[in-house]
């Protein structure tokens, strides 16, 4: 396999969008290699792969670089097709619901989120991205009793691609809990969700690519700090 | 006896200027499907659309067989998975990757810098004209001396850009540039886009377009 074709990755540690890409591949069973970035600076390998964003990660497969995390997860799982479970269903309605749970996730759950985690800590914004964040995810739990048929996850019996865009970021949300002192995956409101949380951090393709949490509050006050000062200059 | 579009069980939810629903409307079209086409009043939404999209209240929705598909590149990925005839994307992984790629790229980019480009004044305007010149640029590179973004034959990219070729018109003249001589490539395949049926049917005159970012315009006080 290794001698057959090369697949790099460009990622960060830490970014739930290269994480994406990862459990991917680890759901295929396919080696790669890792390249991972420095905070601050782009590779020339990076910015001559993806010159349109310079934004991790890229796949490289072959010499050809695929962008986008989505977009490379879907890559996978078409290249990969034989090997492991589908990521994407095989119904096209079911694919349809599937892309757009996963352009929600990232239109409107991922930027209440960032908010939280860069805001300082008296912003007033945080409150109202938290209230975002919370009804977002009360919509993925009616998402997830709906689609999971009484399954473990939104895939059905195997992590799919729904799982993929939401849990890369239940690190982020924990992190986010402690930095801003808000609760957003609460028991009692998310019950559903809560339990696909504690499943999808310990399936087989994506445990040990779970970032501690407390590691993430770290990277997330370095990013915090690097955008105060960027503002101030 | 139930007509062509009742037999294909498919209801376009839209808005006659949004780019987005004419992507449905042409990728309907390149597959020769019937449909029946609602409009829809966006201060007046009916209930049909309130219960087909209720997340975003949003144009444009596909209902097929009485379900309903939003996010206008995700309804085109359906049709196209739903109707095999006059495949919109590649067959090869990696050019479907690319196809997938820039079409995101359109959403990102065009619309939103559009917006910014009649919207505002001053400093900002220009930072916006300038981006626009850019993305056409980035578009361009893209198309390169193809006919069209997917080569030989009309594809996915195509169907997501050409509703934005009503547009130039309004960023050209609040812009003050030509895409004729920023792009000239992309302005030559806007031209054979038009002269698709698909597209010429689907894809309103660019001075409708100009009328109606004029009348938003008054409505923001922008005038």
């Amino acid at each position: 396999m290794a001698g057959d074709q090369e697949l790099k990755l460009l990622g960060l540690w830490g970014s739930p969008f290269v994480m994406r890409a990862r459990i991917a591949l680890n759901l295929k069973g396919v080696g790669y290699e890792f390249l991972e970035e420095v905070l601050g600076t782009k590779s020339e390998l990076l910015l001559k792969s993806n010159p349109v964003y310079k934004k991790i990660p890229v796949l490289i497969h072959n010499g050809k670089p695929i962008c986008e995390s989505m977009i490379i997860v879907q890559y996978i799982d078409e290249v990969w097709a034989t090997a492991g479970p589908s990521i994407l269903p095989s119904d096209p309605y079911d694919r349809a619901i599937a892309r757009f749970w996963a352009v929600y996730i990232d239109d409107k759950l991922f930027p209440s989120l960032r908010k939280i985690v860069l805001a300082n800590a008296d912003d007033e914004e945080t409150a109202e991205a938290a209230d975002q964040v919370i009804a977002g995810l009360q919509l993925l739990e009616e998402a997830f009793e709906k689609f999971s048929k009484g399954k473990d996850f939104f895939g059905g019996e195997s992590v799919g691609c729904i799982d993929i865009a939401l849990g890369c970021y239940v690190g982020w949300i924990k992190a986010a809990e402690k930095m801003a002192g808000v609760k957003l995956l609460d028991k009692e409101k998310l019950p559903l969700l809560m339990g696909w949380a504690e499943r999808f951090c310990s399936a087989d393709a994506v445990k040990e690519l779970m970032p501690e949490v407390d590691k993430l509050v770290e990277l997330g006050k370095v990013l915090r700090a690097r955008l105060n000062a960027a503002a101030t200059k | 006896m139930a007509t062509a579009a009742e037999k294909e069980g498919v209801v376009l939810l839209d808005f006659w200027v949004s780019p987005f629903g004419q992507r449905c409307r042409i990728a309907l079209a390149e597959k020769g499907v019937e449909y029946e086409y609602k409009e829809e009043n966006l201060s007046d939404k009916s209930p049909l659309l309130l219960k087909m999209n209720p997340i975003h209240k949003k144009i444009p929705v596909l209902i097929h067989h009485g379900k309903p598909i939003c996010e206008s590149l995700v309804i085109v990925q359906y049709i196209d998975e739903v109707w095999s005839n006059n495949p919109l994307l590649p067959s090869d992984p990696y050019e479907r990757a690319k196809a997938r790629f820039w079409a995101d790229f359109v959403d990102k980019k065009v619309y939103e810098c559009g917006t910014r480009l009649w919207k505002l004044k001053g400093e900002a305007h220009e930072e916006a004209r300038k981006d626009m010149i850019e993305i056409l640029k980035l578009l361009e590179g893209e198309l390169g001396d193809k006919k069209y973004f997917g080569g030989e034959t009309f594809g996915f990219v195509d169907v997501a850009v050409a509703p934005f070729t009503a547009w130039f018109y309004t960023y050209e003249t609040c812009g003050k540039f030509s895409v004729d001589e920023e792009c000239p490539k992309l302005a030559a395949w806007a031209k054979r886009c038009k002269e698709r049926e698909s597209v010429s049917k689907s894809v309103h005159d660019p001075h409708k377009v100009y009328e109606f970012v004029g009348k938003l315009k008054k409505k923001f006080g922008l005038e």
